[in-house]
């Protein structure tokens, strides 16, 4: 890489970091509290985030400018996958880019986990021949998107989560008490 | 409780101490993702770096061989790329953004888990590590993690970052909700 390109890609994180911190969600207490629907914070910075981001790369995709990124659908590892990390985000308190956040605004514990994240890391690569033959290929759709599945376009997605979420989000705010 | 963050709050500067709105903080990451896709074609994520990262420390534990030989780091071998600089800036904006707001303090028990679980630093410790390794084992399982999959995968309308969205949350909610629950 260029000295420019590891510019650029530390300067992206230092932005990613510096919003996740100003976002408050570099707080275990405020993800902890998401999760007991005590705080929302999280879901009113993911579901912006996914409104906007959308939106904005549609159009890239739509100009030529950029293309899909898309992950796999092995649908049995995903759900796996996925519950697992539900279990460890309540208990560590943190996803693996806000622990990170954490660490760097002085909370210890966040760097704990990170340890116990390299020794999960360690784990899969250990299990992945394994996970391979008997996990990974089951229900494996490759890389599909909900337009496709569908038949519905994209852009009427982006209306109906646009909406949904500003409703959502309504709501959250006329109906949550306010806390400290 | 009110009273008490508002003290805190009058010694940092006024400026300072904002917190951005979630929306605000939202549509930053939206827009840092149209640069990530638009002008490094590497989308935001985490994990994937980590996990690179992760066999510099394996080698101590399993040895050379062991690391080279392994399927997954053949795959995924240590270099230093776009994400790996990208996952190295991280804490660096999240350090200048707590050092200028004011709030960078030194936290062993967060206060949620004080509250249910008690002041032990041990038993936040050993919960943090296991809860770390379950984590980090669900997101090289399910391929990507909040970012990865709950943002950049999330705005692509990929089926996959979909479900991961739906069960991750459905299965914290359960979790939390045994985990506080009042006896």
């Amino acid at each position: 890489m260029t000295m420019l390109a590891i510019f650029g890609a530390l300067a992206m994180g230092a932005v990613f970091g510096f919003l996740l911190q100003r976002g408050n969600v570099t707080s275990c207490n405020v993800i902890e509290n998401q999760f007991r629907l005590r705080d929302f914070t999280v879901l009113k910075v993911m579901g912006t985030a996914i409104v906007v981001g959308g939106i904005g790369v549609l159009l890239l995709v739509d100009t030529g400018n950029s293309k899909y990124y898309v992950k796999d659908a092995n649908m049995l590892a995903v759900a796996l996958g996925a519950a697992l990390f539900g279990v460890g985000m309540v208990v560590y308190g943190y996803c693996p880019g806000t622990a990170l956040g954490a660490i760097a605004t002085g909370s210890v514990h966040a760097l704990v986990g990170a340890l116990g994240m390299v020794a999960g890391a360690i784990l899969y690569a250990l299990s992945f021949d394994w996970l391979k033959g008997h996990v990974l290929n089951v229900w494996a759709l490759g890389k599909v998107r909900l337009p496709d599945l569908t038949g519905v376009p994209d852009a009427a997605w982006f209306i109906v989560l646009a909406i949904g979420a500003g409703l959502f989000f309504r709501w959250v705010e006329t109906s949550q008490p306010k806390r400290a | 409780m009110t009273t008490i963050t508002h003290d805190i709050a009058r010694d940092v500067p006024r400026s300072a101490r904002l917190d951005w709105s979630p929306y605000l903080v939202g549509a930053g990451i939206g827009i840092l993702s149209w640069i990530a896709f638009g002008l490094f074609g590497d989308p935001l994520g985490v994990t994937t770096a980590y996990s690179r990262i992760a066999s510099l420390f394996a080698t101590p534990l399993i040895g050379v061989d062991a690391v080279a030989q392994n399927d997954y780091w053949k795959s995924m071998p240590l270099k230093w790329d776009y994400g790996v600089w990208f996952l190295v800036g991280i804490p660096f904006g999240a350090f200048v953004s707590a050092v200028l707001s004011g709030t960078w303090r030194l936290e062993l028990v967060p206060e949620v888990w004080k509250d249910r679980f008690g002041p032990s630093v041990t038993k936040r410790f050993i919960a943090a590590f296991f809860g770390g390794a379950v984590i980090m084992y669900g997101a090289r399982l399910a391929g990507g993690c909040t970012s990865g999959h709950g943002i950049s995968g999330g705005l692509q309308l990929a089926l996959s970052s979909w479900l991961f969205l739906g069960v991750m949350f459905t299965t914290g909610l359960v979790v939390s909700a045994i985990m506080f629950r009042k006896f």
